[in-house]
């Protein structure tokens, strides 16, 4: 019986799909032209998927570091041996190398230049998963406001630059990576301060493991292959002086005025563990 | 009450798996897409509007995870899944033809309206780079999966209609 005066009541499926249409494109249309997202979906879904993702990821870490750990003892135990030389050898090394940056600050101090890189305040976090087609190269970190992520925070790893966080929920940070077909990078040469786009390319990306840049000002400053590029100082999101990449190759455009090509990024994108983030932000910094 | 939870735990566990394990487990950089399967299924084993919001849901999820704009996912699935439901009446459950073909339409479809409305509108024309390289090699391992996944679903939804069928037996 009631099931049968529930069927009564519901409406034809066409019109669900029309009311459900309509909403989408609305959420769509507003998303787009105010750059939102989520709200308090982001809240919801951030507590029952990413706990999930997270014991998911720490299983398979958990696994492969035990696989791991079935090295045989004797590689391991000669590889002790190997890297105790390296220490020795490393530790007078780094005393050199500690007089130079004495002697480097010195001179700093002498000529009251500011550091180049300052060192930025970072948080770590864990890649939990990873966006769910083949399109678009986003993921999520299992870090979020509580550990007080915001937008447009930049993510790096070694020494390279990741991308930047696009979105945040309370537990996780959904950050858009700089080989993702989207994301558009001001960046510059190292040695010259020549400016240019750097863009990431699905297509280029696939085929030899490296993006785009164009822009950059032909000039007398012969730019060559291997030539580092970082964030630039002009970008209104990313913090200047990170490393985004090396220059792969490089050809002069129609134009005769500007060059592009390709870079090779300084980050492994496929064997992404560990990120950090840089709590400070560039436009923080201006205010 | 029982098909709702069955149906949030099917989904929740195929996003789970799509965006952890097999990404780990992808080729050359392609994974599968599960929840365009469950969507499919559901759509051809139990109708339209079963089919619309599961899709709806599955796309919601993806967007607000990972989507560049909420609705837009959403809106894709929720149309996969509703055209599936009219292959409902065609559908018996011994036939694995139709459902995989169903299956790779609804795979082949998403990924065009994908790479047409955030690709192509953005300049990006190589589609035949883009047929080779994404879509054909994402359909191959998805249907793969499927081979897997489908008897699955299928099974669950057997035995989901015949607890409902008994239950309902018990008042006439």
């Amino acid at each position: 019986m009631k099931v049968r005066r529930k069927s009564k009541i519901t409406m034809p499926s066409r019109y669900v799909l029309l009311i459900l249409t309509g909403i989408c494109v609305v959420v769509l249309f507003i998303s787009f032209t105010l750059n939102l997202s989520g709200g308090p979906l982001n809240t919801v879904a951030g507590y029952v998927f990413v706990p999930m993702q997270k014991g998911i990821n720490y299983v398979g870490t958990w696994i492969s570091d035990k696989s791991e750990n079935l090295k045989s003892m004797r590689a391991v135990l000669k590889e002790n041996e190997e890297l105790k030389a390296q220490v020795n050898q490393l530790t007078s090394d780094l005393n050199t190398i500690k007089l130079k940056q004495y002697e480097l600050d010195n001179l700093r101090e002498l000529w009251e230049l500011d550091q180049k890189y300052p060192s930025y305040e970072k948080v770590g976090a864990r890649v939990i998963s990873r966006s769910g087609n083949n399109w678009f190269s986003t993921f999520l970190i299992d870090k979020g406001t509580n550990d007080g992520i915001t937008v447009d925070m930049n993510v790096i790893a070694g020494s390279g630059l990741v991308g930047i966080v696009v979105d945040v929920g309370p537990n996780f940070a959904k950050v858009r990576s700089i080989i993702d077909d989207t994301s558009n990078v001001s960046g510059a040469t190292l040695t010259t301060s020549d400016y240019c786009i750097v863009n990431g390319n699905l297509q280029t990306m696939n085929e030899r493991q490296v993006i785009e840049f164009s822009g950059l000002k032909k000039g007398e400053n012969a730019i060559e292959t291997g030539e580092q590029i970082v964030t630039s100082n002009i970008s209104d999101r990313y913090l200047p002086g990170i490393l985004i990449g090396y220059i792969q190759d490089i050809q002069e455009n129609a134009n005769n005025l500007t060059c592009s090509g390709t870079i090779t990024p300084a980050v492994d994108f496929e064997h992404l563990d560990e990120v950090l983030v840089i709590l400070q932000k560039k436009q923080a910094e201006e205010e | 009450m029982r098909r709702k939870i069955t149906l949030f735990f099917i989904i929740f566990i195929c996003f789970l798996l799509q965006t952890t394990v097999f990404q780990a487990l992808s080729f050359a950089g392609i994974s599968p897409n599960l929840l365009i399967v469950v969507t499919a299924a559901f759509g051809f084993m139990r109708g339209r509007k079963e089919g619309m919001w599961i899709g709806f849901f599955c796309g919601l999820l993806l967007d607000i995870f990972y989507g560049s704009m909420v609705g837009f996912n959403a809106l894709v699935y929720m149309y996969t899944g509703y055209i599936n439901g009219f292959f409902r009446k065609r559908f018996f459950p011994d036939d694995i033809k139709l459902p995989m073909i169903l299956i790779t339409a609804s795979d082949l479809s998403c990924n065009l309206v994908v790479y047409l409305f955030l690709f192509l509108m953005r300049g990006k024309f190589q589609i035949a780079y883009y047929f080779k390289r994404i879509i054909l090699p994402e359909l191959v391992y998805t249907i793969l999966v499927t081979v897997f996944l489908y008897f699955v679903i299928l099974k669950i939804n057997q035995k989901l209609e015949q607890i409902e069928k008994r239950s309902a037996g018990k008042f006439v």
